[in-house]
């Protein structure tokens, strides 16, 4: 069986580095290494991991991002993917979720050919969760998000969607989206022999020419999204501790205090 | 000159520094306590082709040159030695030679399989009596017509036990000496005759394997002679020089180790009211540490550039090894220093990386040796 997955992938600052200017709210990117978002690892994957049962799987990465995130792709590559895809063209900049996935359902048109897209849950820069989604929305194809377990058996995928208490067994019918979250597995590494071989490939740059999209629907201006303000929410003070002798006399200050607040009567 | 590493090069350490983060450092401390081969960890570095990188596609490696394979070493070494020096010993002294002098019979069913990391090779030139001074050999082969006969013994070998495939050097003309009286030989670990001696009990690289070699009338095919009748001297020493780079960049990758895990614990760590970080005696000792660390790094990857250009680099891989070396010493006894008593015991990782350092210094040619090699290129021999 050779199935085609377009993978979405997204070029992030790791989180664990970036600080908040604490005059312009906006992130602080300067010097801040660039990853490969997690949850987008765990799409690439579970496609590599198709790939590897059905070696004649077509796998291709496509980003949207300014020119360096070529690298992106290439790390995408090394690690087993078989085309890297960049959306990049000023036109394109500034686009929040809803124009972003106007571009990448373009580009997923343009390929034409594909079985299944997989998608990260969310970005850890926005964490707004709404691209996968939206991406489906607009090509018209079933979603199943939050995908923690996924099988394929010819056409026909099974998957577990994680709930908050619980999961979803599904079995959704190509071509369908599915979003990733890191309990579906572990990412593997690059291989050095992956790498040579991605350094030298021929990645696409498509613009907005390429995708003949509508420029009113693409970039900042078309945006319906504002940034009114970032901030860091401040710490919360401290809790109340209570140190009574006995569990009986904790429990009883407690109430006192729950009352106190009117949170019970 | 460029100094630059290109695109392939920078790829190469992010992904060995992740895996090495990821899969190495969380077991280094217990291996080196237990002793214990990481086999583990090689299978790992084979599937990502850590174990052929200067090796050509064809013949089962990556495609990848000298300097990648030195940023490999630094950063497997970077968090731990001994998985640093299965590395090199496997990649420098077996695969290397495999291409350089192997015949394409002998490419295809040795060189592909150890590339691929599917087997593990190793090298076998010191003997008791014969460790610098390759001439003293006592191991012999003889002719027997339809294969070749080893007896004697190799000491000091990396790998030993775990490897598959050994390069071993033998006298085949005692009366024509060190060039001319030695050849090299391809060994497989099941080989009839062959077996593996005494373990080493060493102070460092405690999870690497060091073994001696048992050669009691080994049966070797006449087509497992690597290059020809007599080549052995030319062929073990070409291997070294590149070794030298694969050691150098263990010696590289202990002293950045060491070197990291000291500036986070300098901040950390407070006396009289101040962290460490904060003394100037201190910050000059550490400024003195990254100034060698970076002199041995542009000596090591010129080498290797050196190597990938075709350019005569033995006397600069012995440089590169020589200050290296002596790098990795004078880092990790400092870094040992500066974490006081913690830098002691085996809490903190520093001890371990002294102990590995000082092998640095000792092996594929001692500093004195290096030192040899140099001389010859500046007087002649």
């Amino acid at each position: 069986m050779a199935l085609k997955i377009i993978v979405c992938a997204k070029q992030v600052p790791d989180t664990n580095e970036v600080k908040i200017d604490p005059v312009k709210n906006t992130l602080i990117r300067e010097g801040v290494p660039s990853i490969l978002n997690h949850d987008d690892a765990n799409a690439l994957e579970e496609a590599l991991k198709v790939k590897d049962q059905y070696p004649d799987t077509h796998i291709t990465v496509v980003t949207m991002g300014p020119p360096q995130a070529k690298d992106l792709l290439i790390e995408c590559m090394a690690m087993g993917a078989d085309e890297g895809i960049l959306l990049s063209d000023r036109a394109l900049g500034g686009s929040d979720t809803w124009a972003t996935s106007n571009a990448i359902a373009a580009a997923a048109r343009k390929i034409g050919d594909y079985d299944l897209i997989f998608a990260g849950r969310q970005a850890i820069d926005g964490d707004t969760a709404q691209v996968g989604p939206q991406v489906a929305e607009k090509l018209g194809l079933p979603q199943v998000t939050y995908v923690k377990e996924f099988a394929i058996d010819g056409k026909e995928i099974t998957v577990k969607r994680a709930l908050e208490d619980g999961y979803e067994l599904i079995k959704i019918q190509l071509p369908c989206v599915l979003t990733a979250i890191k309990e579906l597995n572990t990412p593997r590494y690059m291989s050095v022999g992956g790498i040579y071989d991605a350094v030298k490939a021929d990645i696409k740059v498509w613009g907005a020419k390429e995708l003949e999209i509508d420029l009113n629907t693409v970039g900042l201006d078309a945006s319906p999204t504002n940034v009114f303000r970032s901030f860091t929410p401040a710490p919360k003070g401290k809790g109340i501790m209570l140190d009574k002798d006995t569990a009986e006399e904790n429990a009883q200050a407690l109430l006192e205090k729950l009352q106190e607040k009117y949170i019970i009567a | 000159m460029n100094f630059q590493l290109t695109k392939e090069q920078e790829f190469v350490r992010k992904l060995v520094r992740k895996f090495a983060e990821t899969e190495v450092e969380p077991i280094a401390a217990d291996i080196d306590k237990e002793h214990r081969f990481p086999t583990e960890t090689v299978e790992k570095m084979a599937r990502y082709g850590m174990l052929g990188v200067p090796i050509p596609k064809e013949y089962g490696g990556t495609g990848g040159d000298n300097l990648s394979y030195a940023i490999t070493v630094e950063e497997l070494s970077r968090v731990c030695g001994s998985t640093g020096v299965i590395c090199s010993a496997h990649t420098s002294l077996c695969a290397w030679p495999l291409l350089a002098y192997g015949t394409e019979e002998q490419k295809q069913k040795y060189l592909i399989p150890v590339a691929k990391g599917e087997k593990l090779g190793a090298f076998g030139l010191t003997e008791p009596n014969a460790g610098t001074d390759a001439g003293g050999q006592q191991t012999r082969a003889v002719d027997k017509g339809d294969h070749w006969e080893l007896n004697g013994a190799k000491v000091f070998i990396t790998n030993g036990g775990y490897a598959d495939v050994y390069i071993v050097m033998a006298m085949t003309d005692k009366a024509k000496g060190t060039r001319g009286g030695i050849s090299a030989f391809i060994v497989e670990k099941d080989f009839e005759g062959f077996s593996i001696g005494k373990t080493e009990d060493k102070m460092g690289i405690c999870a690497s394997s060091t073994t001696e070699l048992v050669f009691q009338n080994c049966i070797v095919p006449k087509e497992n002679l690597l290059g020809q009748v007599g080549e052995g001297f030319k062929i073990a020493m070409s291997t070294l020089d590149g070794g030298r780079i694969g050691i150098a960049s263990q010696a590289l990758g202990i002293a950045q180790g060491a070197f990291d895990v000291t500036v986070e614990y300098m901040k950390s760590r407070k006396q009289f009211g101040k962290s460490l970080n904060k003394y100037q005696a201190l910050q000059f000792e550490m400024a003195e540490m990254r100034t060698r660390i970076e002199a041995a790094r542009l000596l090591i990857y010129n080498a290797a550039d050196m190597k990938d250009k075709h350019l005569k680099y033995g006397p600069y891989s012995a440089m590169a090894k020589l200050y290296a070396a002596e790098t990795a010493m004078y880092v990790t006894t400092k870094a040992v220093q500066f974490h006081g008593g913690y830098g002691y015991i085996k809490d903190y990782p520093v001890e371990r990386m002294m102990r590995d350092a000082k092998i640095t210094e000792i092996y594929e040619g001692t500093s004195e040796v290096q030192k040899m090699v140099v001389a010859a290129d500046i007087f002649g021999k």
